[in-house]
């Protein structure tokens, strides 16, 4: 990642769950971390998504799921942004994640998983430590 | 989850203690409090079941009748479900309360592709008539009520509803459903909005206006507070948003050129119960009165029984932790004693593994024996409002009262509330609370067992979770095959056709949207004419 520049982070809302209160909280945190945030808004599909990142040039895609959809969801994801020539954008997810589900997710290429109960400073701490490497 | 600041001195002492609705507390309290908040028995209290109903809304509260336990129940296929709702009622549960799938909730069909992997995940999949047939089946329909947890589609829901009890006999005037049906509270928080808000308030004052003649036992609308509170809002603002959205719906109704008295008195409430206990406390009786005197002063309601704030205090999500989930059997215990010590007439808890999971039956069942030992153990049945006539309580009773006029007053100074919410004020207030909460949290301003105190290293919680199960998926697909097999695709497309034109000459769609589910035409083919000629919601930004 280019020096000097201000990350810029995606954060979605995939599907059709619209508790969206972490994913919020999430996006206000960053924004007081001084990075840039894009908020999707509510029942986006993956191409929708895919589409705002390219557009918006964004480092980070973040997915917020809370119906227990998280593994078909970030694949989908997964195989859209490598069909868009994207793929390598850093994947973040949050929400209901049970701990069984983080070695998948981190198989497939997820680099940040932050289930319900992830402190702030920890996130804020991943997107800083992403930057650095 | 934060439950109120502590100001402390360096030795630990509490030195000031504020609630979230900005209350501030007193090491005690006398007669003196009471003369400060202007106190009076007549007017601020009065006997049980006499207004303003602070005490509650029954002369004998519980002595007359325990509370209704309605736990949130329904996933996978609507046979899952049906047993189910079966288990429940045969360990005591007194009424249901239906959980949808997002794709039913959303109002697309299991077969849509939007559907893939949402099938029966968060509650029960519904596509067509034979759904409910299957749900219901051997539910008494005229002495069992229901909540049915629908917001965007509820008028589909409630048609249906309707459309099964006549399928099995039941007279739709002895039915009892209570259809979510709020919109306004779906956009502040939960999302599950579709149209509009003009639509969307229209096809709620619909489902008011067809209830008060054909199906008069229902109660067509629940207004939330609840997911007002998870989303972030103080009790005082929980209460004050939940007032002005009924008030919303009222006026819609009001401007169809009925009388208040015809239909308010089926209006009920959802309300959440973490939090501070004393503060909870006074949130529920300062609401009931205000609410009374809303309608007693606002709208001039006549009859008495049409001022009585029904409604569910429960659920309690934010309150509970991920971490070291046990505890939040006993959070729950506590808040459900919260809702006794305040006369709920309904009430439900969220299981200790929702963090998690779908509760199973274990936790779920767990729930309900919570509920249940307070009426039959504890001795909440014997007195009505025992804490009436504490200078604690009828204190901050007060006081709670005049912070929901206080957040009242924000809102109308913002447009009123169906201005603030389809403009974001409403929703960027509440992301903005919840993120300062957060922060507390990990400053360590607001504690909380288990997240920042107490906390065990290392733990690991083995929770039983709720499977995704593809192959029940994949059945429910098969069924609205069948069905779209068997059914006549000329009453299909001649019920959905009337309801098509109703839509669009603006008139009352629920006699079209039973005659469509009478026809079996799927939630995904009603939903799609009401997108056509609605549109959808444009939801407003976050920044």
């Amino acid at each position: 990642m280019a020096a000097g520049k201000r990350t810029k982070v995606l954060i979605a809302k995939p599907g059709l769950d619209g508790h969206d209160r972490g994913a919020r909280v999430v996006a206000l945190a960053l924004k007081d971390a001084g990075m840039e945030v894009i908020y999707s808004g509510l029942h986006r599909t993956i191409d929708q998504i895919v589409n705002i990142a390219i557009q918006e040039d964004v480092d980070f895609i973040g997915l917020s799921i809370m119906t227990g959809a998280h593994i078909p969801i970030t694949q989908r994801l997964f195989q859209k942004i490598r069909e868009k020539g994207i793929g390598d954008k850093a994947v973040f997810v949050g929400g209901v994640i049970p701990s069984r589900d983080i070695p998948k997710l981190k198989e497939m290429g997820v680099a940040g998983i932050f289930p319900g109960g992830t402190p702030m400073s920890e996130i804020i701490n991943f997107f800083a430590n992403a930057k650095n490497a | 989850m934060s439950v109120a600041r502590y100001i402390k001195d360096e030795k630990d002492k509490i030195e000031d203690v504020i609630y979230e609705s900005g209350i501030h507390i007193n090491p005690s309290y006398s007669p003196k409090d009471l003369e400060r908040v202007g106190f009076s028995y007549e007017k601020d209290l009065a006997d049980p079941g006499e207004y303003p109903y602070t005490r509650g809304i029954h002369p004998l509260g519980y002595r007359s009748r325990a509370w209704t336990t309605r736990q949130y129940t329904g996933f996978g296929t609507p046979q899952e479900t049906n047993e189910r709702f079966k288990l429940m009622i045969s360990h005591g549960q007194t009424g249901l309360n239906v959980a949808f799938d997002l794709p039913t909730q959303m109002g697309y069909d299991s077969d849509d592709p939007i559907s893939e992997g949402e099938v029966g995940r968060v509650g029960m999949a519904v596509d067509t008539l034979r759904d409910f047939e299957t749900a219901f089946k051997d539910i008494r329909l005229d002495k069992i009520g229901s909540g049915l947890t629908i917001n965007a589609v509820a008028s589909i829901m409630l048609a249906m509803y309707q459309a099964v009890a006549e399928k099995y006999g039941y007279d739709p005037k002895i039915i009892s459903a209570t259809p979510q049906n709020d919109i306004l509270k779906e956009m502040i928080g939960r999302g599950a909005w579709i149209f509009p808000v003009e639509p969307a308030m229209k096809l709620i004052g619909d489902t008011i206006e067809y209830s008060m003649t054909v199906m008069p036992r229902t109660n067509p609308v629940s207004v939330c507070g609840y997911h007002i509170r998870e989303s972030g809002a103080t009790p005082a603002q929980e209460i004050a948003c939940a007032i002005l959205i009924a008030n919303a719906y009222i006026d819609n109704v009001l401007a169809r050129g009925y009388d208040i008295d015809d239909f308010v008195g089926h209006f009920s409430f959802n309300l959440n119960f973490f939090g501070n206990m004393w503060e909870q406390v006074a949130k529920f009786r300062a609401a009931r009165k205000l609410w009374a005197r809303n309608l007693k002063e606002r709208y001039k309601v006549k009859k008495p029984q049409n001022l009585f704030l029904r409604g569910l205090f429960g659920g309690g999500g934010y309150g509970l932790t991920k971490e070291q989930p046990e505890n939040n059997i006993m959070r729950g215990a506590y808040y459900a004693l919260v809702a006794a010590l305040s006369g709920a007439q309904t009430t439900a808890l969220c299981s200790y593994d929702e963090a998690y999971t779908i509760p199973t039956p274990r936790s779920a069942l767990i729930s309900l024996r919570t509920l249940q030992v307070l009426m039959d153990e504890m001795g909440l049945r014997d007195t009505v409002d025992p804490l009436a006539g504490s200078y604690f309580i009828e204190t901050i009773t007060k006081e709670m009262e005049q912070k929901i006029e206080e957040e009242m007053g924000k809102v109308e100074k913002l447009g009123g509330i169906v201005k603030a919410v389809s403009e974001g004020h409403i929703q960027r207030l509440m992301a903005r609370q919840a993120y300062e909460i957060e922060k507390g949290l990990e400053s360590g301003e607001l504690l909380k067992v288990g997240v920042n105190i107490y906390r065990e290293e290392g733990e690991s919680m083995d929770v039983e979770l709720h499977e995704y199960n593809w192959e029940s998926a994949e059945r429910q697909i098969e069924g609205l095959r069948a069905v779209k097999r068997e059914r006549s695709e000329k009453d299909v497309s001649k019920t959905l056709k009337d309801l098509e034109a109703a839509t669009r000459d603006g008139k009352n769609v629920m006699p079209y949207l039973v005659s469509c589910c009478k026809a079996y035409a799927t939630v995904g083919e009603m939903t799609g004419i009401f997108r056509e000629v609605f549109g959808e919601f444009n939801e407003p930004g976050l920044f």
